[in-house]
């Protein structure tokens, strides 16, 4: 067991005071980031990323990542009190969490929340643990023309299986990519799209970017809602948690099941919040008395916790050994591993042997105390809520700037932050997706780079996608997922043509 | 028992309201941004073309990726641009009711202001004036309940970013008197 002997090696990297206690200052920040609306995972994560600036790379993605797993638990904290999703993955949390709460379960249902978070999380890292290391070494042989194909892959994915209007993804993941290109070409050193201002010479930077895109916006949509809330306080006691845990063995299908669901979906683009409703509908689907859920049933807790955090852990091991987020989150970390002067992609875990062990074991500790502090200060931040959304949205404004300022040092950031905070906000309304525009604007240079350097070295003839097994396989996957949803009509229009016309509606939703 | 009382409650007195008048339908102002990036792409394309969108014998130019990206990114907006056109359900949604749009303008405008402010009077008095007086206007919030928060708030910044972490921000008249 290689990876054992690494992971232990890992824990001794995380075993000094300093890092835990800037573990223990990422959890609780970012247990804050995931109660508070207008405030998720991604932006708390970029805006206190300048933070981290002055770090070494492993304590700062230590801290980073602490960020990451707070949100998700401090997500389902408002969703089940207040019946407020804090997070859009918590959404499936409050269907049956709020109601639990409103019968006076709300202990319970904080405790299966935190629980299930940690059980789909513990899945996730030891997939991760496991998988990871090989992945990379089998990574290890891609030249430029696989790593293209793979990026290929990561992009169609998201048009051939998203659920938003496809030519809005397209939309979405054109504009990213083509604003990734403004500034110095990188394989030829020539200016474009820059139009003689030397401000756009640096490009356009993709965490100023998602600032705006999240925070800024973030802020703008929460105002126009209605910000009154009436919720249920709760501390937990030591016996609620253990009647709670006696429960668990009895839910072990939906606890794996969700993990799973969880671990695909976070590793392919397809997110926390999808894998969070397909928890929640699986677990319904397989009950015994699906009209049950809704009503304030535990399962219903369990199944859409477990889920999210199993993929937004699992979305990290793309990232690690691949260099290609599987979220939101996931690619501003890698924003991260590039400002820190790391190169993301297998070769991390020849060349950072620290960093990445180092990172991998404080998931585990990360989820362990994680879990501690969400179920000991509940009430703490509960109270949170209290505090005047008037208070909080100049704060995170402030937050925003001196974030987006902080990366380049340079003032045209700032404004870019606010022009993409109004276009995030006008995108969110009109159904443009905005994962792909991020996972664009993060991927879009690597993956020009791969392309023309896949050209340079077979000189210009487009046949070296297909040129051996792996890549012409990866390559034709990519395709088939971008034509996916016509493929699959056609199968449907076929299959309708062999059956009779008696046996009526297909099953398909 | 005690527990399913409600025990925290937040005040919302100028929410928006849920009769309030529609500005605009989310058709609309898909048509409008769908407009918009048809110029950007148009204007992408036409630069990637000067810069050279051909294929040379190693490979594509620098403007090859992009000209095509943006041609995709135009194709994509025009089809977006009919498919809003003829949408009804698009139709039928509203983008923003006048109640809403008051209150992001009553965010926007304040952070368009600070944004302003910071180049005159440095990040951190400008960060002060901001959530000051967000609090006290915005959120009608007593004057010295504002005051101190945005303090504490904005000496915290100054503390964590300009002392302990040495992360350069832009400075103004009151730093420069203070001589940092």
């Amino acid at each position: 067991m290689e990876a054992f002997g690494l992971l232990l090696q890992g824990f001794g990297v995380l075993l000094t005071w300093k890092m835990l206690a800037l573990m223990m200052v990422g959890l609780v920040l970012g247990i804050f980031v995931g109660v508070l609306p207008g405030l998720g995972g991604p932006n708390g994560v970029a805006i206190l990323l300048p933070l981290t600036f002055s770090m070494d790379p492993t304590s700062a993605i230590v801290m980073l990542s602490c960020i990451y797993w707070g949100a998700l638990f401090g997500g389902a904290i408002t969703s089940i009190l207040f019946n407020i999703p804090g997070e859009a993955w918590s959404v499936a949390t409050t269907f049956d969490g709020y109601p639990m709460a409103q019968k006076g379960r709300a202990a319970e249902a904080l405790t299966a929340a935190f629980t299930s978070s940690f059980i789909g999380s513990l899945f996730a890292v030891l997939l991760i643990t496991f998988l990871a290391p090989s992945v990379a070494t089998f990574a290890l042989r891609f030249g430029p023309p696989e790593f293209f194909a793979v990026y290929l892959l990561t992009f169609c994915s998201f048009v051939g299986l998203g659920r938003e209007d496809k030519h809005k993804t397209i939309i979405s993941l054109s504009l990213g990519l083509l604003l990734c290109g403004i500034g110095m070409d990188t394989v030829s050193g020539q200016l474009r799209m820059t139009f003689g201002s030397t401000e756009l010479l640096r490009g356009i930077n993709f965490l100023v970017a998602v600032i705006g895109l999240f925070g800024v916006s973030e802020i703008l949509l929460t105002m126009e809602e209605r910000l009154a809330l009436r919720g249920h306080a709760a501390a937990i006691t030591l016996r609620t948690v253990w009647k709670v845990w006696r429960e668990l063995p009895r839910y072990w299908a939906t606890l794996l099941r969700s993990s799973v669901i969880g671990s695909w979906l976070g590793v392919t683009p397809g997110g926390a919040i999808a894998a969070s409703f397909m928890g929640y509908n699986m677990a319904k689907r397989f009950a015994r008395d699906p009209k049950s859920f809704g009503t304030g049933r535990i399962e219903g807790v369990f199944a859409p916790e477990t889920a999210a955090h199993a993929s937004g852990t699992a979305a990290l091991l793309p990232m690690l050994a691949l260099g290609i987020p599987g979220s939101g989150t996931a690619a501003i970390l890698l924003g991260g591993l590039m400002v820190w002067g790391l190169n993301p992609g297998p070769l991390l875990f020849v060349e950072h042997k620290d960093f990445v062990w180092g990172l991998i074991a404080s998931m585990y500790l990360g989820n362990v105390v994680g879990l501690v502090i969400v179920l000991t200060t509940v009430p703490l931040f509960a109270a949170v809520l209290r505090v005047p959304f008037a208070a909080i949205a100049p704060m995170i404004l402030v937050s925003c700037a001196i974030g987006a300022f902080a990366i380049q040092n340079a003032m045209f950031d700032i404004w870019l932050m606010l022009l993409f905070g109004v276009v995030g906000y006008v995108f969110k309304k009109i159904g443009i997706p905005l994962a792909p525009f991020t996972l664009a604007l993060v991927l879009g240079n690597r993956a020009e780079s791969s392309f023309r350097l896949a050209m340079i070295g077979a000189g210009g003839d487009l046949t070296v996608f297909w040129s051996n097994g792996l890549v012409g396989t990866i390559t034709t996957l990519a395709f088939t997922l971008l034509f996916w949803p016509l493929i699959s009509a056609l199968f449907e229009r076929g299959r309708r043509l062999l059956v009779p016309v008696k046996s009526g509606r297909s099953g398909r939703a | 028992m005690a527990e399913s009382e409600i025990e925290i409650v937040v005040e919302d007195p100028d929410a928006p309201a849920k009769n309030s008048p529609v500005v605009s339908s989310i058709r609309t102002v898909d048509m409008v941004v769908s407009v918009l990036l048809v110029a950007f792409a148009g204007l992408m394309a036409f630069d990637n073309w000067r810069t050279g969108m051909s294929w040379s014998f190693d490979g594509p130019q620098a403007g090859y990726l992009p000209f095509y990206l943006s041609v995709i990114l135009g194709g994509a907006s025009l089809y977006g641009l009919g498919a809003a056109y003829l949408s009804k359900t698009e139709l039928r949604k509203s983008f923003v009711t006048r109640d809403q749009l008051r209150r992001v303008l009553q965010v926007f405008l304040p952070t368009l202001l600070f944004i302003i402010a910071i180049q005159w009077l440095g990040i951190y008095v400008a960060s002060f004036l901001l959530v000051a007086g967000f609090m006290r206007y915005v959120g009608r919030i007593a004057w010295w309940k504002s005051v101190v928060t945005s303090l504490v708030f904005t000496a915290a910044m100054f503390i964590t970013f300009d002392v302990a972490f040495d992360v350069i921000m832009p400075k103004g008249p009151l730093e420069a008197a203070f001589g940092r």
